[in-house]
C-alpha cells in the first residue's frame, strides 16, 4: 500500500513538473511523425540507447557484487582443492580464513613483500598493468605469456606454525588459451603434492582433460628440480635438464615407473599433445630462475636437492 | 470476443509448436548452426546455452514487437541489434552471478547469441509484423526447436566422445579400465555437423514436404556437348 502512495506521488509530482509536461508533449508529436522522418529516426535512436543503458548498467552495477563474491569463492575452492584440503559441506569463506595464508612474493629476490595489501593484489591484473609487470625475454619465455607480474601472490598453508605446503600460481599457453592453475609442493619446494587449472579453454574431452581428478593425481609426489643430470625425454620433445634445474615434464604415453627419471615424468593426455607440451613449458617456467625458484631457495623449509 | 480469444490461442499455439520440428529453426530455416557446432560437446553447456538462447529470443522479439510501428525502417536492424545485445549482456550479468561454473565454461559464446542468427531471423521476421504476446511465443517456441537439436547433438556428442552424460559416467572408458574407447572426433566441433546433417536427413526422410524443390539439375552432357541448351 505504501508503495502505491509513494507511486501516485510521484506520478502527482510528475504531471506537476514542466519538463515532464513538455516532454509529454514532444512525444506525442514524435510518435505522430512518420516513421522515416529524419526528427523521429534520431528520436527513437536517442531513446532507445537510453533505455537499453539504463538495462544494462543497472543490471552491471546491481549485480556486482554478487559475481566479485562469485569470482572470490571459486578462486578459494581452487586453492582449497589444490591444497587438498577441501571438503563438502564446509563454509569455504571460513575454512580459507582458517587454513590459507596468502602472501605476496617478489619475483625477482624471492623475498617476501610486506608493505603490499595482499586481499587486493590481484597478480592476473598486475600482469596486464606496465608499472608492475616485466616483459620477458622472447628466448626465455618458454611458456608463451610475454609478460609477468613483478610480484606473485602464494598461498601457504600451515599447521601449529610449520608449512605444509606452498602453493604457487602459475599460467602458460596451451593450444586455444592461457592456461592458469595453481601448483601446489611440499614444504621442500621439491615434492609436488598436487596441480589444479582453475582456467582454460582447452578442447573439452582431450586437452580440457587437465582438470580430470584421476589425472591430476598422478602429480602427487613427483619431483620438481632434477636431483641427476636428466638426460632429454622423448628424442628431443622435451629438453634435458641439469642437475638443479626444473625437470619436471609430460611425455607422450604413461610413464614407465621403473624407469629412472620418472619422478619428473607425468602422463601426458591422450590427444592433446600441445596442451601437454604447454604444461610442460608453464611448469618448467614458473619453477625456473625467471619464476619460482629464487623464492623456493629461501622459502623451502625441508632443505633437499638446492640447498 | 471470445472468437478473438479463440484465433489468438490458435495463433499463439501455432507459433509455439510449430518450430519444434515442422519449422524448426536449425533443421529446416538451418539457423544459428554456430553456436550449435560450438557449445554442443557437453550437455549442461548446451542446456545452459539452449535456455539463454530462448529467454533472449523471446524477450527480443517481446520487445522489438511492441515498439514496430514506430521503429523507423533506415535503423531497423540496429534498433533490433541494440535490444538483442542489451539483453544478451543482462543474461550474461545473470549468468555470471548466479551460474558462475557455467558461465565460465560458456564464456564467450553467451556474448555471441547476439550474433544468433535465429535471433535475429525471428526479430525480423515475425516480430516486426506480429503483436507482442505472438512474437514472445514464436520467441520461445524457436528457442525451444533449438534447443531440442543442441540436447539431442550433446547427448551423441557427450555419451560418445567422453562417455558421459551431464558428467555422469555412463559408459566406462577403456583409459578407467572400462570397454569404451572414445571416439574423439565427437568432441570437436565438426562431429556436430554430421550429427546435424544426420538429424536434416531423418526429419526429411520422415516429412518429405520439407524437401526444398530442386533449383538447378545437373545434366549428364559430357564435355564438348555443352553450350547448345
Amino acid at each position: 500500500m505504501l508503495k502505491c502512495e509513494q507511486f501516485n506521488k510521484i506520478c502527482v509530482a510528475l504531471d506537476n513538473c514542466e519538463h515532464y509536461q513538455k516532454f509529454k508533449v514532444y512525444r506525442d508529436k514524435v510518435l505522430a511523425l512518420g516513421n522515416d522522418s529524419l526528427e523521429k529516426t534520431i528520436a527513437i535512436a536517442v531513446a532507445l540507447c537510453l533505455v537499453c543503458a539504463v538495462l544494462v548498467s543497472f543490471s552491471a552495477v546491481a549485480l556486482k557484487s554478487l559475481q566479485v563474491h562469485n569470482k572470490e569463492l571459486d578462486m578459494k575452492q581452487n586453492i582449497l582443492d589444490v591444497a587438498g584440503l577441501l571438503q563438502e559441506g564446509v563454509d569455504i569463506d571460513t575454512d580459507f580464513a582458517e587454513k590459507i595464508e596468502a602472501k605476496i612474493v617478489n619475483l625477482e629476490t624471492g623475498d617476501y613483500v610486506e608493505d603490499m595489501n595482499v586481499a587486493e593484489y590481484d597478480q592476473r591484473k598486475a600482469a596486464k598493468d606496465p608499472a608492475l609487470s616485466v616483459a620477458i625475454p622472447k628466448d626465455k619465455d618458454i611458456a608463451h605469456i610475454r609478460v609477468k607480474a613483478k610480484y606473485a601472490k602464494v598461498y601457504l598453508v600451515k599447521e601449529s606454525g610449520a608449512i605444509k605446503s606452498i602453493i604457487l600460481p602459475v599460467n602458460g599457453y596451451g593450444l586455444w588459451s592461457t592456461l592458469y592453475g595453481f601448483l601446489s609442493l611440499d614444504p621442500d619446494g621439491q615434492t609436488v603434492q598436487s596441480i589444479n587449472f582453475y582456467d582454460q579453454q582447452e578442447t573439452p574431452g582431450l586437452g580440457g582433460e587437465v582438470v580430470n581428478p584421476k589425472w591430476r593425481e598422478l602429480w602427487k609426489g613427483k619431483k620438481v628440480y632434477a636431483e641427476t643430470n636428466q638426460p632429454s625425454a622423448e628424442k628431443g620433445l622435451i629438453e634435458s635438464a641439469e642437475m638443479g634445474e626444473p625437470a619436471l615434464a609430460l611425455i607422450k604415453g604413461v610413464v614407465d615407473n621403473t624407469k629412472p627419471g620418472s619422478q619428473y615424468q607425468v602422463d601426458g593426455l591422450a590427444g592433446a599433445s600441445l596442451t601437454s607440451t604447454g604444461v610442460t613449458n608453464l611448469v618448467r617456467y614458473w619453477m625456473s630462475n625467471e619464476g619460482f625458484a629464487p623464492y623456493l631457495a629461501k622459502a623451502r623449509t625441508v632443505k633437499g636437492v638446492k640447498s | 470476443m471470445s472468437a478473438v480469444t479463440a484465433i489468438l490461442n490458435d495463433e499463439t499455439k501455432k507459433v509455439l509448436i510449430a518450430p519444434l520440428v515442422n519449422d524448426n529453426p536449425i533443421t529446416l530455416q538451418v539457423l544459428g548452426i554456430c553456436s550449435a557446432l560450438a557449445v554442443t560437446s557437453q550437455m549442461s553447456t548446451s542446456l545452459i546455452m539452449a535456455l539463454a538462447l530462448t529467454l533472449v529470443t523471446a524477450f527480443s522479439s517481446a520487445a522489438i514487437s511492441a515498439i514496430r510501428n514506430h521503429i523507423p525502417s533506415s535503423i531497423r536492424i540496429i534498433v533490433q541489434m541494440t535490444i538483442i545485445a542489451s539483453l544478451v549482456i543482462v543474461v550474461d550479468q545473470l549468468l555470471k552471478a548466479f551460474a558462475y561454473d557455467v558461465s565460465k565454461q560458456l564464456s564467450v559464446f553467451v556474448g555471441l547469441i547476439i550474433t544468433n542468427c535465429i535471433v535475429m531471423g525471428r526479430a525480423e521476421g515475425y516480430a516486426m509484423k506480429n503483436p507482442p504476446l505472438e512474437s514472445f511465443m514464436d520467441g520461445i517456441g524457436n528457442g525451444l526447436g533449438y534447443s531440442l537439436i543442441l540436447v539431442i547433438v550433446a547427448f551423441f556428442r557427450e555419451t560418445l566422445g567422453s562417455g558421459k552424460l551431464l558428467g555422469i559416467e555412463v559408459f566406462k572408458l577403456t583409459k578407467d579400465g572400462g570397454w569404451y574407447d572414445p571416439n574423439g572426433l565427437m568432441l570437436l566441433p565438426p562431429s556436430a555437423f554430421f550429427i546435424i546433417g544426420l538429424i536434416i536427413w531423418s526429419v526429411r526422410q520422415w516429412k518429405p514436404e520439407q524437401n526444398e524443390k530442386v533449383e538447378f539439375k545437373i545434366l549428364a552432357i559430357a564435355h564438348g556437348e555443352g553450350g547448345h541448351h
